[in-house]
């Protein structure tokens, strides 16, 4: 922790560390505002070839990890343009959903709920998301990548055993001292929800 | 009866509805007698539900890999 604050602070580039420091973070962001994996991956890619072209061009102003997010930013955006680009897509339908009653006022029925809160849920899985990612870092290598696969990529005791040549014992001690960690690092407030 | 390291591995089993029903009865049981263990057994399940709340992607490490050398590539 205390190591990439300095780094904050110094405001370096080192691209030889990118990958292994913000591809999840920033593949996190991506698949949000495409929600295609396969398209998120590429927006990633491009978006670290286009840091190293322009890297002589960063100021130090930035994190880097704020400087990447910036110009993935763009690359959501140019995606969308491009998708879009196509007279006539870019359009909204809105379609009367009761045929019988199409002399509704469709207006005020399509009108948001004020009371809801369903937005407000995107923004705070996001932000536990992105608390959990950074805890799951935090934990030694061999730990996090039985975590990743048996939790997040939801692999079988029995595939993650062969994979890594392990035994089913020794995937449930690490599966234990993962789970542990990441109790005490994520903020008790989660847990109050 | 089972002691509380068991009853640990059998709760991180249910997380991912890997624990037989004698497991599951076993520790439930423990947990009926054992504060320690029915506090983490809470704990944990949250921790479950966080998880697949938070609905987080991540990049494989072959992903990873095929990224740096791309990215080596045009250096």
């Amino acid at each position: 922790m205390d190591s990439t604050r300095i780094k904050m602070t110094e405001n370096k580039l080192n691209p030889d560390s990118w990958v292994d420091q913000y591809a999840d973070y920033l593949f996190n962001y991506a698949v949000a505002r495409v929600s295609n994996a396969e398209i998120a991956k590429d927006l990633v890619q491009e978006t670290f070839l286009a840091g190293l072209k322009s890297a002589k061009n960063f100021q130090g102003a930035a994190a880097e990890r704020t400087w990447l997010i910036a110009i993935l930013k763009r690359k959501v955006i140019d995606y969308y343009r491009k998708i879009n680009s196509k007279k006539g897509k870019a359009e909204v339908r809105m379609t009367y959903s009761n045929q019988s009653d199409s002399a509704g006022d469709w207006l005020e029925e399509n009108v948001a709920d004020p009371f809801s809160t369903l937005e407000n849920d995107e923004i705070e899985n996001e932000e536990l998301g992105l608390a959990i990612q950074e805890c799951i870092a935090k934990l030694p290598k061999k730990q996090s990548s039985v975590f990743v696969m048996k939790t997040i990529q939801g692999f079988s005791t029995e595939d993650i055993c062969n994979e890594l040549g392990i035994n089913p014992s020794n995937l449930w001690v690490m599966v234990h001292r993962a789970r542990t960690s990441l109790m005490g690092c994520l903020n008790e407030n989660w847990f109050k929800l | 009866m089972i002691n509380c390291e068991q009853a640990s591995t059998i709760c991180n089993k249910k997380q991912y509805k890997e624990a037989t029903l004698l497991e599951r009865i076993n520790l439930s049981l423990h947990l009926f007698i054992c504060k320690a263990c029915s506090s983490f057994s809470k704990k944990n399940s949250k921790l479950t539900v966080l998880c697949n709340k938070a609905d987080l992607h991540l990049l494989s490490e072959q992903e990873k890999v095929k990224m740096k050398e791309t990215i080596e590539r045009s250096i």
